[in-house]
């Protein structure tokens, strides 16, 4: 791989390493007893592991000029291997979670294995580090087919993708180590943010790059949701970690704003994170590798530009509906509510649309597991979306927030539309990425497809019954006015659920391992296969290529 | 609700940043031929545009266009 760099950008990268090893370094050294001394030193492991990589591929010759004339995948292959190792570990801490609520012994008593540092590792985990490594990969995929171009450059998605892995690694290990600034899906402290608004930056910088070299004149729909997804969380991240840390030697810091004003723009961004990373990007992804598979086109292309602009547009202002009944004002809560039922609007539009898509492809979907994946992402996308403008309204909100149903109506989306569409497209992927025939087991998708459904099912049912079982014995009363049932009372009824609620997520790590699994005996066991077609062709399927520069 | 001072204009500019956007692409005829725009990803090329000046069947260089 080093040798596929120039020996200028490899140069350059043993600059940026080293650079990066310092800063390591000093942290390390101001933090002395402060955990964030801890970070320095893996942050300077990091940068010293890479940097003997790269020099260890510096002599090589200079990579031909003939490399300019295919895709640059190297990034997208390690991209993917490194959001299913995440999806692995991520999976594991959640099912462990999810054990220690039946089963609370399964702490041993440590304090960096609490229910509190457990969880974000299990969040961040499988949000950022599976579902983001999955999106940088594939949106590097998507972007050179669509723009029929070569990335720019050959440093700069190395940067964005093991930079972003580093902001992970920084994020986990420090919530095992107790830092964090308690915004859920924002935990992790100053330094971390700063890093990765630079990886961010650099990121927007290669896709604009990418799509100002396109030899393509029209800009495929995929594109404007990776963007969307690139551009707003870079916004959402910077204003939402705004903080003052208490010392510049230290991880702890303070956040710029407090009480209510904190909790709305702390909920401004994480519906936002919720609309525009774990829903755009992943709606690129459905956009092109379901047609790309079904060798169908779009059912409707126009609507699935319009149900862009119109998430687009009504997403941002949906966040305050996590705040129902609290300090914030009523108006304010209102608004919320109303765009978070109109979102409904472009969301069925583009989960039928996706659906439509599949007419005259059913027998594809029948025989093809990975079809199937992603038509089941799309069906999951239409139910959650649903089940989301539901629980906003007020007073169902006032039945279910706080309970189980929260938890059931995230894993239905996370579980039953992201994580279906990042399996359907990582099988669509690996065998074109790897030049290969097939995946290596067509009967390990099946199974996969099956034991993830399962579990699915299992889980998001579970949280159901628990979260409105739960919602009802809270606000039952007895003849003369006061609670029926006390707190422990609901959760002795929670316990069933919450052996259930295990099982279906061991069930989904399972899948995630047999993936893991198929993709890696993919690469290593099934022979080499030059594509069918291998020649630059134009926007005009055969006709020589004519740079939209002409 | 100081906040509201801060999130409601950034909401609105980052729309308007959407909008403009929207009315470039308009202008730009990017809506032109939506049924050759959806049906042209599906052709199979899995190799970008050459850029290297190269020529593909000899492998030497050729005179840049």
């Amino acid at each position: 791989m080093i040798e596929n760099l120039t020996v200028a950008e490899r140069r350059n990268a043993m600059i940026i390493l080293g650079v990066l090893a310092l800063v390591g370094l000093t942290m390390a050294a101001v933090a002395r007893g402060d955990p964030m001394g801890v970070h320095g030193f893996i942050v300077l492991g990091f940068a010293g592991f890479l940097f003997f990589i790269v020099g260890g591929g510096i002599y090589a010759p200079e990579p031909p000029l003939s490399r300019l004339d295919s895709y640059y995948d190297d990034p997208t292959k390690v991209g993917i291997i490194l959001a299913l190792v995440w999806a692995v570990v991520g999976m594991f801490f959640g099912v462990w979670v999810a054990a220690l609520l039946a089963w609370p012994d399964l702490r041993f008593d440590a304090a960096w294995s609490g229910f509190g540092r457990l969880r974000p590792v299990h969040t961040s985990g499988v949000i950022f580090g599976f579902g983001g490594n999955a999106l940088i990969a594939t949106s590097f995929h998507v972007m050179q087919r669509t723009c029929r171009a070569r990335l720019p450059g050959a440093l700069s998605p190395w940067f964005v993708l093991l930079g972003f892995n580093l902001f992970c690694i920084i994020a986990a290990s420090g919530y095992l180590m107790g830092i964090t600034q308690s915004k859920e899906y924002a935990e992790p402290e100053w330094y971390a943010d700063i890093w990765l608004v630079v990886v961010w930056v650099i990121y927007f910088g290669l896709y604009i790059r990418t799509l100002a070299r396109r030899n393509e004149p029209h800009i495929y729909v995929a594109n404007w949701y990776y963007l969307s997804f690139v551009l707003v969380v870079a916004i959402l991240h910077i204003f939402n970690n705004l903080a003052v840390p208490a010392s510049f030697a230290g991880a702890k810091s303070y956040s710029a704003f407090s009480g209510v004003q904190d909790a709305m723009t702390q909920w401004w961004y994480g519906h936002n994170a919720v609309a525009f990373f774990l829903t755009t990007g992943f709606l690129a992804m459905l956009y092109y590798f379901m047609p790309k598979r079904a060798q169908r086109p779009i059912y409707s292309y126009r609507l699935s530009i319009l149900s862009f602009w119109g998430i687009v547009f009504f997403y941002i202002w949906v966040g305050s509906h996590h705040l129902h009944y609290t300090a914030l004002p009523v108006w304010v809560q209102t608004l919320g509510m109303t765009f978070s039922v109109m979102l409904l609007v472009p969301s069925w539009a583009t989960a039928g649309n996706a659906l439509m898509t599949l007419n005259g492809a059913w027998h594809k979907v029948r025989d093809d597991a990975t079809l199937r994946f992603l038509m089941i992402g799309a069906v999951f996308y239409g139910l959650t979306t649903f089940e989301g403008s539901f629980l906003a309204i007020r007073p169902v909100n006032a039945l279910s927030h706080y309970t189980d149903w929260t938890i059931g109506h995230v894993h239905a989306g996370t579980l039953g539309w992201v994580s279906f569409i990042i399996f359907g497209s990582f099988y669509a992927v690996v065998p074109i990425l790897w030049r290969r025939e097939t995946m290596y087991s067509w009967r390990l998708v099946e199974w996969h497809f099956w034991i993830a459904l399962a579990g699915t099912v299992i889980y998001v049912f579970a949280m159901w019954n628990s979260g409105i079982i739960q919602g009802l014995m809270w606000r039952t009363y007895t003849d003369v006015g006061t609670l029926k049932y006390s707190f422990v009372d609901s959760l002795v009824a929670m316990h069933p659920y919450y052996i259930a609620r295990a099982f279906g997520g061991l069930l989904f790590l399972i899948g995630a391992i047999i993936c893991f699994y198929n993709v890696v005996m993919t690469i290593r066991h099934v022979p080499y296969e030059e594509p069918a077609i291998d020649y630059p062709t134009s926007s005009e399927a055969g006709e020589p290529a004519v740079p939209a520069a002409e | 609700m100081t906040i509201l001072y801060l999130l409601i204009p950034l909401s609105l500019a980052m729309g308007l940043v959407g909008f403009a956007t929207f009315l470039w692409s308009l202008r730009n005829g990017q809506y032109e031929d939506l049924a050759g725009a959806a049906e042209r990803i599906l052709y199979d090329a899995d190799e970008p545009e050459p850029q290297s000046g190269l020529d593909a069947a000899t492998g030497t260089e050729e005179t840049k266009r």
